[in-house]
Formats: C-alpha cells, structure tokens, sequence
C-alpha cells in the first residue's frame, strides 16, 4: 500500500449523504445571489448610515419619511428578496464550512436541515417584521 | 551562486515504510530551473532519485511537484525565486507515491476520460464536406480552456480534492468546458451526466487555489463557476418546462 501525500483528513471509502441533483442548483443560486445582493448593497447601505449621515455629509432623514419609505410595499418587497438571499447565503457558506471545514460528513443531513432550516426560520422572522412594521 | 541545499522527499517502497528526507548539496548556476538541480542530483550525485519530466519548458505538464510547499512546475520555477534554502520538493499533494516524486495519477486519467473531452457530434461531416469552421470569436470562447496541459497541479492545490477523493476536479471540469463551448461540439448533454452530480461542479466551493496555481492561466475556477450558471439556468428551465429535455 503506498503512502498518499496527503493531509491527515482524507476521506476515504464512505459514501457521504448526498443533497440530491436536483436540490443544488436552487441552494447555489440562493447563495450565489445572496453573495451578490450583499456586496452590492451593504456597503452602500454602510456608507450612507454609517459614515454619510454621522459625519454630516447628508442630512439625517427624519424618522417620519424613514418610516415611510420603509413602509412602502416596494420596499418591504426588496427588503424582505435581500434579507432572504443574506440568510440562505450564510446558511449554504456556513454547512460547507462545517461540511469541509470540520470535515463532519457524517453529519451532513444534519447539517443541511439546521442550516436551511435556520435560514428558512430567519427568513420567516424577517418577513414578519417587514412587513409588519408602521 | 552559492551551493543550494535540496531537501527532497524520497519514498523508496522496497527499503522503507515512510517517505523520508534527503538533503543534496547542488552547485546551482544562475538561471537555473529547479528541474535543473534535479537533473543535477540524478546526474552527478544520486541517480536513484526518481522524479518525471520531458520537455523543460512548460509544455508537457510532467514535471509538477511541491516546492516550498506550493505546486508548481519545476521546469519554470526558478531556483533564485524559492531561496533560501533549503529548497523542499515533494511529490504533488492528493496523489499516491509510487517512488521518490513520482505520483500515480490513473485517478486523474480515469476522470478525465469521464468528461469525454473531445468533439463530440451528432452528425459527422465527411471529410469532402470541408472542415468545421470558426469565427475568431467562437474560438475565443474556449481558448483559454484549451491551454491546459494536464499537469494537475491545480488537483494539488485543491482542498475539496484531498477532502473528497470523488471530485471530478479542476483541469477535468475546464476541459468539459473547453469543449462544451466549442461550436462545433454538440456534446453537452452527455457531459451533463457527469458534470451536474454533486461530485462534479457541486463539490466545487470556490476556493480558487486550482486558478492561482495553474501554469497556462487557464483559470479552472471560473470554468466550474461557468458551468454551476449554466447548470442552474437549466434546472430553473426544467422547474419552469417539465416536459423539456435539459
């Protein structure tokens, strides 16, 4: 038997649990949008609140219109797409970390229903607030 | 230039268990390769040293191997660039050692062969047809893929193909590309089979070190990346056309 140049993790011989074909295609999309939606929009969101408006560059929005628009149903629509795509983004980021990261294949269903499954129930949170918000 | 030391791990199965080091003193010249302070120990020194290599110039893809801890061909790494020593060369991570720096790498062929990497066509032309022409522009579409020289260092750089023996891999997944982007092909349908499973592009999480090491820039990373669009754009159609084929 030769010596494999490999690390001390490799996985050899069991066949992990698999996320079927048709399942990966939808989870990738949610992280792979959840990714863009986050790159693109945080930091503008972080400039304008936490740098624009505290250093006085724009005038502070009164709380009034604030509320309004978050009120609208565009933007309860756009907030409730980006909030979605952030959570499932984390959950499919954070079962690879735990899946290859920690290497615990054994635990891979489990990992794949707590993570969605937590993004799912942030998701259900999130949409409560929105859209009940004002 | 002074004399460098190669410290050069050796694994000769019929005397030892494990591999083990060995350190050479090499009277390196400037501009030396360190494929040419290889040659150097198995010609002057130590011709037990096994190791492969062919043409010394980037294009037959023989000569990878870890030096310093990082995949690289050693016919274009020069030894100034990876002073001081000594210089550690070990065979390329994730293969199984036959002898010396010698990888077996029939898992590399045998996956390669699984993507069928060669023009498939539903109708053949004969040959009195003329050829299967091209526009400049439908050539670019798969030139960079096309430069992969199969020397797998981007299978040694990858942390999902030492995790997960199964994955089809880097250099397999960007020459599935090569030609499923050709015109002339009409093979992607059948790569699907393979590409589309979890041990194909799925296993893939985009750590990009095959892309950062690759010789020729072939970028393998943003091929599966590609392909995981693609593959999406056809399960968002099959969701939305049950009855279409993919």
């Amino acid at each position: 038997m030769s010596p494999v140049a490999k690390g001390a993790g490799g996985r050899q011989g069991t066949e992990p649990e698999r996320v079927t074909r048709s399942r990966e295609p939808l989870l990738w999309s949610l992280f792979s949008a959840g990714g863009m939606a986050s790159a693109l929009v945080l930091p503008a969101l972080a400039g304008v609140l936490w740098v624009a408006v505290p250093a006085g560059w724009v005038a502070a929005p009164e709380h009034g219109a604030m509320l309004a628009v978050a009120a609208h149903p565009l933007t309860r629509a756009a907030v409730s797409l980006l909030l979605i795509l952030f959570f499932f983004h984390w959950a499919h980021r954070f079962r690879y970390t735990l899946y290859d990261g920690l290497q615990l294949y054994h635990l891979n269903l489990l990992i794949a229903v707590a993570t969605y499954g937590i993004a799912s129930a942030l998701s259900a949170l999130a949409l409560w607030i929105v859209w009940t918000l004002g | 230039m002074e004399p460098v030391t190669l410290k050069v791990l050796r694994y000769r199965p019929e005397e030892e268990v494990e591999p083990t080091y060995q350190e050479y003193e090499v009277p390196c010249q400037d501009n030396w390769m360190v494929l040419d302070a290889l040659n150097h120990v198995k010609e002057r020194l130590d011709g037990t040293l096994s190791y492969r290599w062919a043409c010394r110039m980037g294009v037959c893809g023989s000569c990878g191997m870890t030096v310093n801890g990082t995949p690289v061909l050693t016919c274009a790494t020069y030894v100034e660039d990876v002073l001081p020593g000594p210089v550690v060369v070990e065979p390329l991570r994730g293969f199984p050692v036959i002898r010396d720096l010698v990888g077996d790498i029939t898992d590399f062929m045998e996956k390669l062969g699984r993507v069928k990497p060669w023009l498939i066509r539903d109708e053949k032309k004969s040959p009195d047809e003329g050829e299967y022409l091209q526009t400049p522009e439908e050539v670019a579409d798969y030139k960079q893929y096309s430069m992969c020289i199969n020397c797998m260092l981007c299978y040694a750089a990858c942390p999902i193909y030492e995790l997960e023996p199964d994955f089809i891999g880097p250099a397999a997944i960007a020459l599935a590309q090569r030609y499923n982007l050709d015109s002339r092909d009409q093979g992607e349908e059948e790569r699907m089979d393979v590409l589309s499973q979890h041990d194909g592009v799925w296993a893939c999480t985009f750590i990009g070190e095959c892309s950062v090491v690759c010789p020729k820039n072939v970028d393998p990373a943003g091929a599966i990346q590609r392909y995981k669009v693609s593959a999406t754009v056809d399960w968002v159609r099959s969701v939305l056309m049950p009855g279409r084929k993919p």
